[in-house]
């Protein structure tokens, strides 16, 4: 097996594993330093991140909404961390030299073309919907996928299972087959 | 700053350094997975589970850390995770890799993470509706696998790794 892929990354299987080992370090840090277990997630940042921003606004709105009361607007432990993911792949990038400029994938572009605006509106719709079935179901690949799944819970089999069955179902109909 | 933003902070560089590394916050290698083409993020996905689950098994054995599960809101999960899926790819981007994809340069990203945020304020405006509705269809708690199944999780850790490693091997044999 090959440590090193052919565009100078890791192998994912080490890389991956060194996020197992990277997770483990966070609930024992968190435990012991913040006196509760923390799991690696991400997607509760950015329901934080809209109240803050909502805040600036329409204050009273945000204090009187039940659920940014019950997740609690503000910069907490994830929210640095998800803050961090910028940075950690900025340095590494920076670092390999693969840091790249992109103004649309490639792959979106071989299907719909060059233009920013209809990669810009299907990114934001796309995030939507997204966001909303990631709070229904408490989570994301990082909080279902890698943390849910670390701890044997039920609820991530079955969420990671549908992330992917019609994650697949989508991205057939949507880049069909002449996409790569 | 408080000392849970300094660990979260630190915590976080290294996912996104490793997220980088591994090469899976491109929407290439999203979408390729959902085209069942490029299985790179189910191979750093799912080794992280391997090295994870018996690191959490351990020390929740230990009695050092707790286990804090999702509830399994039957009705949430399923409608959640297909709008979820469905979503990512569109968008091409999971909520924690958008960042990352963002901090080596795929700027587009930014445009998925707007929609996010703008998600997430739709969500906590709709929540009343959700609480009263698909959030209370059918809800199991916060329940793990091992006391589901009445077994220990060291029954079930030998029986996950030995299937991805099966997964692993049929991966590099076909050159996903």
């Amino acid at each position: 097996m090959k440590w090193k892929t052919k565009d100078g990354g890791w192998s994912p299987y080490l890389a991956g594993a060194l996020v197992g080992l990277l997770a483990i370090a966070s609930v024992y840090a968190t435990t012991q330093w913040m006196g509760k277990s923390n799991y690696l997630g991400a997607s509760t940042t950015f329901v934080r991140a809209a109240g803050l921003l909502e805040r600036t606004v329409v204050p009273d709105r945000v204090a009187a909404n039940e659920y940014f009361t019950k997740e609690k607007v503000r910069v907490d432990w994830q929210f640095t961390l998800v803050l961090g993911i910028f940075l950690g792949a900025l340095v590494s990038s920076t670092m390999d030299k693969s840091y790249k400029l992109e103004s649309v994938p490639p792959i979106w572009e071989n299907r719909f073309g060059p233009s920013i605006g209809k990669r810009a509106v299907a990114a934001f719709l796309g995030g939507i919907v997204a966001m909303v079935g990631a709070r229904m179901a408490d989570g994301c690949p990082s909080g279902h996928g890698l943390s849910g799944m670390m701890q044997l819970s039920v609820s991530s089999f079955v969420a990671l299972a549908m992330f992917f069955s019609i994650g697949v179902l989508v991205a057939t109909l949507v880049y069909g087959r002449r996409s790569l | 700053m408080s000392t849970d933003q300094i660990l979260g902070l630190i915590t976080g560089i290294l996912f996104g350094f490793l997220l980088q590394k591994g090469r899976v916050l491109r929407f290439e290698k999203q979408v390729g997975a959902m085209l069942l083409k490029d299985m790179t993020i189910f191979k750093f996905m799912l080794s992280a589970i391997l090295v994870g689950m018996v690191g959490i098994a351990l020390l929740t054995d230990a009695g050092i850390i707790t286990l804090s599960h999702k509830p399994m809101n039957l009705g949430a999960v399923l409608l959640g995770g297909a709008l979820f899926g469905a979503g990512w790819a569109v968008m091409g981007f999971c909520p924690g890799t958008s960042i990352g994809a963002l901090g080596e340069g795929r700027w587009h990203a930014v445009f998925a993470i707007t929609g996010m945020v703008a998600g997430a304020a739709l969500y906590a405006e709709l929540f009343p509706f959700f609480k009263s509705t698909v959030l209370v269809w059918k809800d199991f708690g916060k329940i793990g696998l091992p006391e589901t199944l009445g077994v220990s999780p060291w029954v079930i850790i030998p029986f996950f790794w030995a299937g991805t490693m099966s997964l692993f091997f049929w991966f590099e044999k076909k050159g996903l």
